[in-house]
């Protein structure tokens, strides 16, 4: 375990201010006493007892939601560091003054320094621990906040793949100039495929009709690209139309069969898309196929970078949160060259008849 | 006299990119004739050999073969010496994103056009073009420019061909390969191999006895070899540097090495060929 020592050091001036504060106290009531002698006790009972509480709960393993040593340990920290700063403080404070408390203090004076000691050690420890809980907090809410973020900025970068993007601006600038009813057209699909990708993340889910819509101006934007070397069919029954599916589910795997499928062959080839009901064992099933006659699956799959199975974890990722283990996404290398890769889960809408 | 008409060759898999650019050459350099317009990079590397254009305009990313490993294989076979030699043609690339760094190409030998092409900066390239074929008595530079370049591509770090891994520093070199043979996996010591081979879907691992195959991809080999044990020959080639016992300078200029415990010789792409020299 690091040890944060600004931390520390932040906690070693509180506590000294603490002391001081308690010792001021102290002679407010008795001013006829010197201020320092008790200054001496309170600094070294407090610090001593700061140091063996604060260090000590390293020794734990610390409760996830708050920092503290969880359980028996963590009400045993403190009742045990108070007791030994509070003799080994007055032992060290007793050096320090040249006297013993033990020999020359009366019952009610010993009871007087216990009683403070156990007071301003309660109430320094309580301000500790809310202290550190919330920070602890903030800690946790940042990491996840980042992580949310990354993994949003991580998902637009891969839909809007610098390839994908300058290159489609490239055939709408010939279109413009040689066939601008092609270049409108073109146009209003560009427009609909990014205005689809940047509101993803925002709406939860939309009609799996629409979800085909999405697909189509993708696939329309890299037929203009691609021109004879791409065909497709997008196969979704009527009845299916309404059923509620997340947005752009189906972007990456069809990014990929065109990907890693027919752009590395010269002669390209077909996409089909395909949406059916299945009976499970707990209910309907609603079965997504992406079918490409492409390359087919390398020999040994890619590691993860720009832009490669990033597409298939998150639409892992998307389905374990939405469907737990009733959500499954497989790949498989087709008899006859290319891929198929079948997203299921449970259908959550009877079908409109 | 005029001299011939300058001829060139596009490489696009987009048609009508590739119309594109044909109509912006139309307009910045009237004088220029297209010879061919191809989809694939194996189609490119035919048609420049059998064309023989002065000027090529090449698609990075192309089914087949990648505009780079295009432009490579061009240059190991094209003739520079003898007969049939003929200046290497001034290379031009096309691409769409600009990730190999496209301002330290200003004023290089290979130029570089991002997508969407812009007219002013196409004539600059035009400009660029005309000038290195008018001054043909710099010809062989230009070639020797080019062919550094292309091997600091090569090798530029976060350049890879799509599906590709980057090579990856730090981890551990490999000690052993195996290598599978119907039911069995044949365990080949690293120490053993005298050099790999990439042959179509495969890699051949060969000692001085056997001969056997993976599927593990050459580029991702190169990452876990040690690179001063293992030198790259070859697009395809990785030798053990050690058991070079002689390196041959055909009649066209190219090098060949010879292993000892193997009988074949090894082709040295030009890329590499700057690793063989008399000390």
């Amino acid at each position: 375990m690091t040890i944060d020592w600004i931390d520390k050091l932040r906690r070693l001036l509180q506590t000294i201010a603490f002391c001081l504060a308690v010792s001021a106290i102290q002679y407010a009531f008795q001013p006829e006493k010197p201020y320092d002698i008790p200054a001496r006790y309170s600094l070294a009972i407090g610090l001593l007892t700061w140091a063996l509480i604060d260090f000590g709960r390293h020794l734990f393993t610390s409760s996830e939601d708050t920092g503290w040593p969880a359980g028996i340990a963590g009400v045993a920290l403190p009742v045990v560091g108070i007791v030994l700063g509070y003799v080994a403080g007055t032992a060290l404070a007793d050096w320090w003054c040249g006297v013993s408390s033990w020999a020359e203090q009366g019952r009610a004076q010993l009871r007087i320094s216990i009683g403070i000691t156990l007071l301003a050690g309660i109430a320094a420890i309580y301000y500790f621990y809310i202290n550190g809980k919330s920070a602890w907090l903030q800690a946790r809410m940042n990491e996840v906040r980042g992580q949310a973020t990354e993994a949003q900025l991580k998902l637009l970068e891969t839909q809007l793949e610098p390839h994908m993007l300058f290159n489609t601006l490239a055939n709408l600038r010939m279109l413009i100039g040689t066939d601008p009813v092609r270049a409108q057209d073109m146009l209003d699909r560009i427009i609909a495929y990014l205005r689809a990708t940047l509101s993803a993340s925002r709406s939860t889910e939309h009609p799996l009709a629409r979800e085909f819509e999405r697909l189509r101006d993708y696939l329309e934007l890299m037929a203009v690209r691609m021109g004879p070397r791409l065909a497709y069919t997008l196969d979704l029954p009527d009845t299916l139309r309404e059923v509620p599916v997340p947005p752009l589910l189906l972007q990456p795997l069809v990014e990929n069969a065109i990907r890693h499928g027919l752009e590395p062959q010269v002669e390209g080839g077909h996409i089909t898309v395909r949406a059916r009901t299945r009976t499970g064992p707990d209910g309907p099933l609603l079965m997504i196929e992406v079918n490409d006659t492409g390359a087919g699956l390398p020999t040994t799959l890619p590691t993860p970078g720009p832009g490669q199975s990033f597409g298939l974890v998150q639409v892992r990722e998307r389905l374990a949160t939405l469907h737990g283990d009733a959500g499954t996404l497989d790949l498989i290398a087709a008899s006859a060259g290319g891929t198929s890769a079948c997203v299921t889960f449970p259908l959550k809408m009877a079908p409109t008849p | 006299m005029n001299p011939p008409a300058p001829r060139a060759l596009i490489a696009e898999d987009e048609p009508l990119l590739a119309a594109a650019l044909r109509q912006e050459l139309a307009q910045a350099w009237p004088g220029l004739e297209i010879v061919a317009t191809v989809g694939d990079g194996r189609s490119a590397v035919q048609q420049a050999l059998a064309l023989q254009p002065d000027v090529l305009f090449f698609d990075i990313r192309m089914p087949g073969l990648s505009g780079l490993d295009a432009a490579v294989e061009l240059a190991d076979a094209w003739p520079t010496e003898g007969p049939a030699s003929r200046p290497f043609p001034a290379l031009v690339f096309v691409t769409a994103y600009d990730q190999y760094a496209v301002q330290a190409f200003e004023a290089q030998a290979i130029d570089y056009l991002l997508k969407p092409v812009q007219t002013i900066r196409l004539q600059k390239t035009v400009q660029k073009v005309q000038i290195a074929l008018m001054n043909k008595a710099q010809a062989a530079i230009n070639f020797e420019a080019t062919i550094r370049q292309l091997r600091h591509l090569m090798t530029a770090p976060g350049v890879v061909a799509p599906g590709g891994t980057p090579a990856t520093a730090g981890i551990t070199p490999l000690t052993l390969i195996q290598a599978s043979n119907g039911s069995q996996i044949h365990m080949v010591p690293v120490a053993d191999v005298l050099y790999f081979e990439a042959a179509d879907k495969y890699v051949r691992v060969l000692t001085a006895a056997r001969e056997y195959l993976i599927r593990t991809p050459l580029k991702d080999l190169i990452g876990q070899l040690d690179t001063q044990v293992f030198w790259q020959i070859h697009r395809s080639t990785l030798v053990r540097a050690s058991v070079i016992t002689t390196v041959t300078r055909d009649e066209a200029g190219k090098l060949h090495l010879e292993l000892a415990g193997r009988t074949e010789k090894l082709p040295v792409s030009r890329l590499y060929a700057h690793l063989f020299k008399a000390m």
